[in-house]
């Protein structure tokens, strides 16, 4: 009560002293640095005792500067750039990228290295899936949730480390194709996982689905219907949980995609616990896809394309201290080629010519249409290099869906929409 | 449709239209912009309902300076186009398409973040990625990349090659 | 998992070291060895991972590469109830002020860790959007190499700060 008023009688407060309290609102700021918040991400709530009456996020705490920084760099060096945007899904970053580029250039990766860029895609799906589980669970309170995600997950990095020799930001899908092929004994690696998988998926959803404690904090938490989702552009499981069946791999397909079979997983809660069964189910058909690739990948086959003035000149491969060029490869250059030695020089320092042009390229990453807008204007440099992230939009939508809840509310919402503050920022 | 029917329908209406790798591309005016944009949403055999993005491609040097390119998408027909809207440099406005696309909100903030287009009728346009207090517009290619000198509040720390310790 | 001693990993002491035991006397340093082992058995690190690198220690406060073996798995949301600032990720411009806020609400003893090369250096981000190594913000004890540095790097670093502090005298 303000000093100035005079005081009440004591006893019961005055309706109108009541009406004062009521409307005043606190203004609470939740982040950057917060361990509840997916990342770098701030939000304003203006709230009503536990009511929130409006929220609005602050982002740019992790502003790296990548487009700018592609301007700067060889095409080939791009990758390694956008790879570290989103990621946790450095794989589909890569690709977008890539698909663009390689549009734009006028010519398509070899079959294998499709497969594979599928196969190593969809992996990373179940990867970002894991951890987004893991982190929900950990921020709702399941903290057993958390270590179960990240076990799964190292399943898949050391995968994922075998073929690439990177745990994450792997720059494995390059120009013209991918820059390896799977190791010896991957192929057996990779059953195995799909073998263990759909049991500790299984194991999951003992655990949550009919959990009462998870229902509650998650069923009717952050409702936001189809058609608002798509007037904020918000793409992904958060849409699909709304009912609209929209997905980039089935609407305009890519990387070969059209030949596969899987289903896209829609639910019509629209809310928290809708998210989460739509995740669930996306893990499952994940592990449909991988298992498809898998067939395709028991005849060996070129993984780059032939192409010289594109493919990326070096042969890799994983060794004891990390990956390097192959020991024959080093041979050849330095003690076989002149030209070998000279065009790998070249192509590594000069890099791609891309003819002029712009494109727009969607892939479906595990946020949503991760869009990749690039130009070339004829260079070995791109002009711009626009990435159109899932979760820039998505976070757009988060002020009416945690409208009217309860702050804790605020924390199962922004955990369903996962975002990725890498790619929010750039 | 694929991209060759989407031009021709879209010719019609706004003549510049550029069909390159399967893609098309219209360029329209500013003061069109939004009659383009609820055109292309109504129109049932185009349907283009969602925006995915606004972004700008900057040619110094050239006139016009700037491109706002649109990417807009049919949630029904699950085709593209490009609207594109060319700006020169000493007037970089374009009107707001928020009343349209709520999602371009936070986009053309981050564009006016990044390029220093201004928005009209925009309902908040500021800065959203980097600090507010931030000068200059650094992704134009006449800005440096940077990274020489840290601007951090209250301190000032030289390039790396000029530190003394 | 046994870490491997390495050459110039000291374990015994300089004469630069054994003179200053000297002077500090026996009931001195017999404090300060028994202090240094209490601030390293259970250092609790402050919630701030900011981007990749930040995925990489959580990886490494799970079950596989298990920090809790060190007494360090509880990660306090609050800078207050920290003493160890692992800087995991990319420090941008924006996040800068809060980095330093953060670091000052730590009470002393603290200790840093520069974990990636983002946080030492600037990695690969030579632009205006990236603190160039928060050396230039705060005082940093081990700086980690990496992009992202595997747990295993990040527990050596670890392990290599509680040595360090181990052998810091109490006061």
């Amino acid at each position: 009560m303000r000093a100035d008023r005079a005081p009440d009688p004591i006893g019961e407060p005055s309706a109108a002293s009541t009406r004062e309290i009521h409307q005043e609102t606190m203004l609470i700021n939740m982040g950057p640095q917060h361990p509840s918040t997916h990342g770098v991400l701030r939000l304003l709530l203006e709230l009503d005792g536990e009511t929130v009456l409006a929220c609005t996020p602050i982002i740019g705490y992790l502003h790296t500067g990548i487009e700018k920084n592609t301007e700067y760099r060889t095409w080939q060096q791009g990758v390694t750039f956008v790879t570290r945007a989103d990621y946790l899904a450095p794989f589909f970053n890569e690709l977008g990228y890539c698909l663009a580029v390689e549009k734009l250039l006028g010519i398509e990766a070899p079959p294998r290295a499709q497969v594979l860029r599928v196969m190593f895609c969809e992996m990373n799906r179940i990867a970002s899936h894991l951890v987004w589980l893991a982190t929900s669970g950990l921020e709702l309170g399941a903290v057993s949730v958390m270590l179960y995600g990240f076990r799964e997950r190292e399943q898949i990095l050391d995968i994922f480390e075998a073929a690439t020799g990177l745990r994450m930001n792997h720059a494995y899908v390059r120009i013209g194709g991918v820059v390896m092929d799977l190791p010896e004994g991957g192929l057996d690696r990779i059953d195995d996982f799909l073998r263990m998988m759909p049991g500790r998926i299984d194991e999951y959803e003992t655990l949550l689905t009919e959990n009462p404690i998870w229902i509650q904090r998650n069923q009717g938490v952050g409702p936001l219907s189809a058609e608002d989702a798509l007037t904020y552009g918000v793409t992904g499981p958060t849409l699909r949980a709304a009912g609209a069946a929209r997905d980039v791999r089935r609407d305009e397909p890519y990387g070969g995609y059209e030949t596969y079979d899987f289903d896209v997983v829609t639910s019509d809660g629209a809310d928290c616990y809708a998210r989460y069964l739509v995740r669930m189910g996306e893990m499952r058909q994940s592990l449909r896809i991988v298992e498809q690739c898998l067939d395709r990948l028991r005849e060996p086959g070129p993984v780059m394309v032939e192409d010289p003035k594109v493919r990326w000149p070096a042969q890799l491969e994983v060794g004891p201290d990390g990956i390097g060029n192959s020991q024959r490869y080093v041979t050849h250059i330095m003690e076989e080629s002149m030209e070998a030695l000279i065009h790998h020089f070249k192509m590594v320092t000069e890099g791609v010519s891309v003819p002029p042009g712009e494109v727009y390229v969607p892939v479906e990453s595990p946020r949503g249409e991760l869009g990749f807008y690039v130009v070339s204007d004829g260079g070995n440099r791109p002009a711009r290099v626009k990435m159109r992230d899932p979760s820039f939009a998505n976070l757009q939508a988060a002020p009416q869906m945690v409208r009217g809840g309860l702050v804790a509310d605020v924390i199962a919402v922004i955990a369903s929409i996962d975002p990725v503050l890498g790619g929010v920022d750039r | 449709m694929n991209a060759a029917g989407i031009a021709e329908r879209v010719r019609t209406s706004f003549p510049d239209v550029v069909v390159a790798r399967h893609e098309a591309s219209v360029i329209v005016g500013r003061g069109e912009l939004l009659r383009a944009l609820g055109s292309f949403r109504d129109d049932p055999e185009l349907r283009l309902d969602f925006l995915s993005s606004v972004t700008v491609n900057d040619r110094p040097g050239r006139d016009p300076r700037f491109w706002v390119v649109y990417e807009l998408a049919s949630t029904d027909h699950h085709h593209r186009l490009r609207v594109k809207v060319g700006l020169s440099e000493d007037d970089p406005h374009v009107p707001s398409v928020t009343g349209v696309f709520r999602t371009a909100d936070w986009y053309e903030r981050e564009t006016y973040d990044f390029f220093g287009i201004v928005f009209d009728g925009h309902p908040d346009l500021r800065r959203i990625l980097l600090p507010e207090d931030w000068e200059g517009w650094p992704l134009r290619k006449t800005e440096e990349l940077g990274g020489v000198d840290t601007r951090f509040h209250g301190a000032f720390i030289p390039p790396v090659d000029r530190r003394t310790s | 998992m046994p870490v491997e001693r390495v050459e110039g990993f000291q374990t015994g002491r300089t004469a630069e070291e054994g003179e200053e035991e000297f002077k500090r006397g026996l009931l001195l340093t017999t404090l300060d060895k028994a202090v240094g082992w209490a601030r390293k058995q259970s250092m609790w690190p402050v919630t701030f991972g900011l981007a990749c690198c930040a995925i990489e220690m959580m990886a490494t406060g799970a079950g596989d590469y298990d920090l809790s073996r060190w007494g360090m798995e509880l990660f306090r949301a609050s800078p207050r109830q920290a003493d160890l600032m692992i800087v995991a990720g990319r420090v941008s411009q924006k996040m800068a002020p809060v980095l330093r806020t953060v670091y000052d609400q730590m009470p002393e003893p603290k200790w840093v860790i520069s974990m990636g090369v983002c946080a030492s250096a600037g990695g690969m981000f030579t632009n205006y959007a990236i603190v160039q190594g928060v050396d230039t913000i705060v005082p940093v004890d081990i700086y980690v190499p990496g992009c992202p540095p595997k747990p295993e790097m990040l527990m050596y670093g670890i392990l290599r700060l509680h040595q360090k502090v181990a052998k810091e005298p109490a006061t």
